[in-house]
């Protein structure tokens, strides 16, 4: 009985999770839950932070195993902020996702991890792109991952909404979330949200006890 | 000239690299090349010496499409700067396959410049005989334009012009105000230095015989492509450039 991770098999500690990002007018959130587990039955760590922050405006969310997640995050990190200092600005969004995806797609027989990346630069504003498993990478307006996401698409397919406030892009990243970790046994424990947008990135905490209740709870 | 000129990895007692400068001499023997940038794109010309009648019209081109929206201008040893274009084409390339967009051009400029550089280190080999004027446009940086040379240093201007008359064509450069002008007028207008027109006065009549003009231009009007300058605005070109001259050369002999 391993944790089903997108339908692959996953060894070892994995973020058995619900990860998403969500634009919204002037910026994105990029939110997770905080369990990893081993194997469906042990909690390893109720409190991980699966957001990684790859530059000043663009962070990553993880999914898979973690080890891999935190190998690749670092690689790509290092090639940022490389780059940045090269080109004598902030890297693109879409560059640190191409990062991501190079990483992913060449070393794919080895590696089991995906990943959201999300964040704001000067040419395109804030983006969401989301780097799957084996490396395809796709942009869109909003994305959801991990095992716990399964149980939402309904969810956010029916609310999400385009060019939303950052109140409501808020209430709608911590419902899903809430919903997901409601459900799955692999995802649970408080929600880490992070705000991007032009002026900064704000890392926002949901605890447990503070999660939004539903009918039956 | 001495002991110090032998090889790259020479310094002379009074701090230079002669094999650098004598490739420096390679591009300044060769016929000229210039960039302009306006306010809406690169235009590039080339005077290309036609050695013999019996050349296939447009072989030998000394402006090369390194990506989409970067062009490269050569003056020097042209297989020096064949080599240097595929470089810059593989740096393009490879930025793209990693992060995704365009190279931006200063970043290639300097990736480039560095590969010239290396050559000028060791005495296994010799520096390359070639500067070569790097140019792009898109829509949030706007046009920009890079020199490199045979040291591996790169510049950013305005105007640039390389090889045998590049002094009379920067000169006609700066009488200009390029940074007013858009694309369209400068290559109709002024070109200068280089442009159709003023080619004609710093091409030398009596040592260089027959050339061919090589336009080039990327900015708005070609949607950040570049691109060579279609014949019927080049030959709209010529003919403005060779009236206007005429007309200059009237008002000189009025002057007299």
């Amino acid at each position: 009985e391993h944790p089903k991770m997108s339908g692959s098999q996953v060894k070892g500690v994995s973020t058995g999770t619900t990860i998403l990002a969500v634009k919204y007018r002037g910026g994105v959130i990029i939110g997770s839950d905080s369990r990893a587990s081993i194997g469906g039955d042990y909690v390893v760590s109720k409190v991980v932070n699966k957001l990684i922050q790859v530059h000043d405006r663009i962070f990553c969310c993880i999914a898979g195993s973690l080890a891999d997640a935190q190998a690749v995050t670092k690689m790509a990190k290092f090639q940022l902020s490389f780059l940045s200092i090269q080109m004598e600005s902030p890297p693109l969004v879409k560059a640190a996702a191409s990062v991501l995806k190079e990483l992913c797609y060449r070393n794919k027989e080895e590696l089991q991890a995906g990943f959201i990346t999300a964040g704001w630069d000067k040419k395109k504003g804030p983006q969401v792109y989301t780097v799957s498993l084996g490396g395809m990478l796709v942009s869109q307006p909003f994305t959801i991952a991990g095992s716990g996401s399964t149980y939402i698409y309904g969810y956010v397919d029916a609310k999400y909404k385009p060019d939303m406030s950052r109140e409501e892009c808020m209430q709608f990243a911590t419902n899903a979330l809430a919903l997901a970790m409601g459900r799955d046994n692999v995802s649970g424990g408080i929600i880490h949200l992070v705000v991007i947008t032009e002026d900064k990135a704000e890392h926002v905490i949901v605890p447990g006890n503070k999660l939004p209740k539903f009918h039956d709870e | 000239l001495s002991a110090y000129d032998l090889s790259a990895s020479t310094f002379s007692p009074d701090g230079r690299v002669f094999q650098v400068e004598y490739a420096m001499k390679a591009v300044e023997n060769s016929s000229t090349a210039i960039g302009i940038r306006c306010k809406d794109g690169i235009v590039f010309g080339v005077e290309k010496l036609v050695l013999s009648k019996l050349y296939e019209e447009g072989s030998n081109k000394r402006i090369f499409n390194i990506d989409r929206h970067v062009g490269m201008a050569v003056a020097g040893l042209l297989a020096d700067a064949r080599s240097l274009a595929e470089v810059a084409r593989e740096e393009a390339s490879n930025f793209r396959s990693n992060y995704g967009h365009d190279i931006p051009l200063k970043h290639l400029s300097d990736r480039v410049a560095m590969y010239v550089h290396a050559y000028t280190l060791y005495s296994a080999v010799r520096p390359f005989g070639c500067s070569f004027i790097l140019g792009s446009y898109d829509e949030d940086d706007g046009p920009q334009l890079y020199m490199v040379d045979p040291s591996g240093i790169s510049y950013g201007y305005w105007g640039c012009a390389i090889g045998k008359a590049k002094q009379a064509a920067k000169t006609e450069i700066e009488k200009l105000q390029v940074t007013t002008h858009n694309v369209l007028k400068s290559l109709i207008i002024s070109l200068s230095p280089f442009s159709p027109f003023r080619i004609y006065i710093v091409h030398d009549e009596v040592k260089d015989k027959a050339f061919e003009l090589e336009l080039s231009w990327v900015g708005e009007v070609t949607k950040g492509r570049h691109e060579l300058v279609p014949k019927d605005i080049k030959e709209e070109a010529e003919k403005y450039a060779k009236e206007s001259l005429e007309e200059e050369e009237d008002s000189d002999d009025d002057n007299e």
